[in-house]
């Protein structure tokens, strides 16, 4: 039965791929021609650290949206990471496990809270996490001007700086993350059922799924994501950051990765690995316009319009389909 | 009975139920036995929906008791009456199209192998039990959203049975189907009765209960007033055991000539992709019922009146000023009311309250005028219709969603009373509607008409339509098939929705 072994990969909307390379395409002509080099070793690298950074999140990201959830204290839960695991760590390698158990479970006891707002409290997501991202932000802004602690030196030369030919460690991290998510969506209860619960909350009742815990499950994932996320961080800027996450956009970079994979915002359908073509489709965009010099501000208009058309395709597709 | 008969799988004894005061269930007794199709009939509102959902666990009854496979049983949740063994095939399906048959059979009981879901087997478990009901055609990896209607509702069914069910409940099966799929719905059910699975068969289509049920049991306002063996029953027999009341003592007295206004409304040679060649005239004072089977083209008629769905050819006029209807905004404001047939989905916002609900349709269409007082006005207003129409509320604050269908529906009425409307048009008013509350929808329908209204009204209820219309136009295919009048028979109604009387020429 070749079959039950391609039912994921079949789902998997190629389109974000096929933008993807046309992006990487496009974009190597205009900066060829503009005199620089798009695929030189050191713009690969910094681009797959891009990915690796906003993919932790993304993937996180995606398995809240596919439960009809979604979750934007990410960014605040990040910055915030970065912090506990670099003033645990105090430059200290012999304390590099602890903190990084530590930063896992600060992130995962966010994410229970986030989880158990939107099930039992029955606060509308947006807010729910919203408003938990405030409270971060009220903290990190109350206790922090600048960078705090310091990360351990290990950390930093391995998931930091270290690399496998032009693939950084990271991003070898970030495609172990998103193939564990495609196998908890595929392979587990847990995964059928947070797509029942995303695609209709009552189908899954009445079929006898415990739509709550599923839903909690899926925050603790995601916090936990963004705190892994938080870790790299870390590594790479050698200190706790308390603005990284914000300045980053992780909380709308991460959503706008998982709709460009062709994960639905309304739940239900989707997958990681669309999202990590997403965040590759962001990364490569990233790197382009830094080749090619273009003003910051400009590059957010493009990001926008590239967000905007990307979802316009898909709702059209969506209701072609439905007529 | 004689003791050949095997013991009953499912005995209802006394069931009673009430919501908010209103009794839906009274006293009610039924048996099913193994490998048998049951069927339950009734008129809209009688309580067959109902019935079926607290055996089905979704309601508790108030009084009486449920005995299942020789157990007395109290089931709190649909989850346990699905372990019990009580499987439901819903009237709307409850499937998820973006999931694959298996995912769907199996759903909330993925079989698992070392802890993690073992695909394999639910492949081979749902093609098993595909093919045991003769449906092995259906590949259990397709997603769902992929399959026809009757398709899914193959799905449905073998979902409900996934459980080992021993009891299977089907709400109104066939609404969704076309013809050649009904056929292949028959088939399933006597494929499950020959497993000696028992089948309790909501349906008011008449035909589908005498060519598959071997008992009857016939439900009126919530009461079983017979049980019949099919056999012995004669379709005259069973629908005077339905109806069984005069027709003149459940309905307002129709227009008398004189209460005819003129001419309100005139529709010639519209169409659109759904309406062919509609020609109509709607005289003020009067209630013009449409007939029609489903996707005949009768709800598409009002919704192009009132400019959901435009017509696309052809000319209206009303109070013969011509009008084009492109869109309910313009309905609106040539003075047209649309009451649907969907009201969750169109008719109300469930969420606002009962006074933010009655004054959409004013806010949305008059400006607002300068200062409080103008407001102040049109709330003062609203109030009084909502009176008017013997709302039954905790208070204009409440939220609409608490409300009965019948209140719901009043309130939406109000709405559309505030701006006066010269025509008024109505899809399924009664629909969902328990029956104390429908004849109060009635009356008002019959005293806007008095008060100078053009009414049009869809109904897929033959007793209402017959009972409510001053005339009657009956849709098929699109077209309007003929015109009755009033005192006119089911029989006529039925014959040309149908097709079988000669069309009225035109």
């Amino acid at each position: 039965m070749s079959g039950a072994l391609s039912l994921p990969a079949r789902r998997t909307p190629p389109g974000v791929f096929v933008a993807l390379v046309l992006t990487l395409a496009i974009g190597w002509i205009v900066v060829t021609v503009d005199g620089g080099r798009l695929f030189s070793v050191p713009t690969t690298v910094s681009l797959l650290h891009v990915a690796a950074g906003l993919g932790l999140v993304a993937v996180g990201q995606t398995l809240v949206v596919i439960g009809g959830s979604l979750d934007l204290s990410v960014a605040y839960v990040v910055s915030l990471s970065t912090l506990v695991a670099a003033e645990t760590m105090a430059g200290d390698d012999g304390a590099l496990l602890p903190a990084i158990g530590l930063t896992l479970a600060v992130s995962a006891a966010i994410g229970l809270v986030n989880g158990l707002l939107v099930t039992t409290a029955r606060i509308n997501p947006f807010i729910a996490t919203v408003g938990v991202g405030l409270l971060l932000k009220g903290y990190l802004d109350n206790g922090y001007d600048g960078p705090a602690g310091k990360t351990a030196p290990a950390l930093v030369q391995s998931l930091g700086y270290q690399r496998v030919g032009p693939v950084p460690l990271s991003f070898l991290l970030l495609l172990a993350v998103a193939a564990a998510a495609w196998f908890v969506l595929a392979r587990t209860r847990f995964g059928h059922h947070l797509f029942a619960v995303g695609g209709d909350p009552e189908v899954a009742r009445l079929s006898g799924v415990r739509g709550s815990r599923v839903l909690v499950t899926a925050h603790v994932l995601c916090a936990l994501c963004a705190g892994l996320a938080g870790v790299y961080l870390a590594s790479r800027l050698g200190a706790g950051a308390p603005r990284v996450g914000t300045e980053g956009l992780y909380d709308l970079e991460s959503i706008a990765a998982v709709v460009l994979g062709g994960t639905a915002l309304a739940g239900g359908r989707g997958g990681v690995v669309g999202t990590v073509g997403g965040v590759l489709l962001l990364a490569s965009i990233d790197a382009i316009f830094n080749q090619l010099e273009v003003d910051v501000f400009f590059k957010q208009v493009i990001r926008g319009v590239i967000i905007i058309a990307a979802v316009a395709v898909y709702a059209r597709r969506a209701m072609r389909k439905a007529s | 009975m004689s003791g050949l008969l095997p013991s009953p799988l499912l005995a209802l004894r006394g069931i009673g139920k009430s919501f908010l005061g209103v009794r839906v269930l009274d006293g009610v007794d039924l048996q099913v036995r193994p490998g048998e199709v049951h069927a339950v009939v009734g008129e809209n509102g009688a309580g067959k929906s109902t019935l079926m959902k607290v055996v089905a666990g979704v309601h508790q009854p108030d009084e009486g008791t449920v005995e299942f496979a020789g157990a007395p049983r109290t089931f709190r949740s649909p989850r346990e009456a699905r372990q019990a063994g009580i499987g439901i095939v819903y009237q709307e399906l409850t499937l998820l199209p973006e999931r694959t048959v298996a995912e769907n059979v199996c759903l909330g009981r993925e079989p698992l192998r070392r802890g993690l879901v073992d695909r394999r087997a639910m492949l081979s478990h749902t093609a098993e039990l595909l093919a045991s009901i003769g449906e092995g055609s259906i590949p259990p990896d397709t997603r769902v959203g992929r399959l026809g209607v009757a398709q899914q509702q193959v799905v449905e069914i073998v979902k409900a049975l996934a459980l080992d069910a021993r009891l299977l409940i089907m709400d109104e099966p066939t609404a969704a189907l076309a013809d050649h799929e009904v056929d292949q719905l028959y088939a399933l059910v006597r494929r499950l009765q020959e497993q000696g699975i028992g089948v309790l068969y909501v349906s008011h289509r008449l035909k589908e209960v005498f060519d598959l049920s071997t008992r009857i049991t016939v439900l009126k306002d919530g009461r079983a007033v017979a049980t019949l063996d099919t056999a012995d029953t004669s379709a005259d027999q069973l629908v005077r055991h339905m109806v069984g009341r005069e027709l003149s003592s459940y309905y307002p007295g129709r227009a008398k000539p004189q209460e005819l206004g003129p001419v309100r409304l005139t529709v010639r040679g519209a169409g659109n992709r759904k309406l062919r060649g509609i020609d109509l005239r709607l005289r003020a004072g009067e209630v013009l019922g449409v007939g029609g089977l489903q996707g005949s083209g009768r709800s598409a008629l009002a919704r192009a009146l009132f400019g959901a769905a435009p017509f696309s050819t052809g000319e209206v006029t009303v109070d013969r000023a011509p009008v084009r209807l492109r869109s309910p905004r313009a309905a609106i404001r040539a003075g047209i009311a649309y009451v649907s047939e969907d009201r969750k989905g169109e008719g109300i916002v469930a969420e606002q309250s009962v006074l933010d609900n009655a004054l959409l349709a004013v806010r949305a269409v008059r400006a607002v005028g300068p200062g409080r007082a103008g407001r102040g006005a049109r709330t003062a207003r609203v109030r009084e219709l909502l009176a008017a129409v013997e709302l039954r509320a905790a208070g204009e604050d409440q939220e609409v969603r608490f409300l009965s269908g019948g209140n719901q529906q009043k309130v939406v009425l109000a709405r559309w009373l505030a701006l006066a409307p010269r025509i008024l048009l109505f899809d399924e008013p009664t629909r969902g509607i328990d029956v104390g509350a429908k004849s109060a929808i009635h009356d008002l329908v019959r005293r806007l008409a008095r008060d100078g209204a053009a009414v049009l009204m869809v109904s897929s209820e033959l007793p209402e339509l017959l009972g409510m219309s001053d005339r009657i136009i009956v849709m098929r295919d699109g077209r309007i098939a003929g015109e009755l009048p009033a005192g006119a028979s089911e029989e006529d109604v039925v014959a040309l929705a149908v097709g079988t009387a000669r069309e009225a020429a035109g």
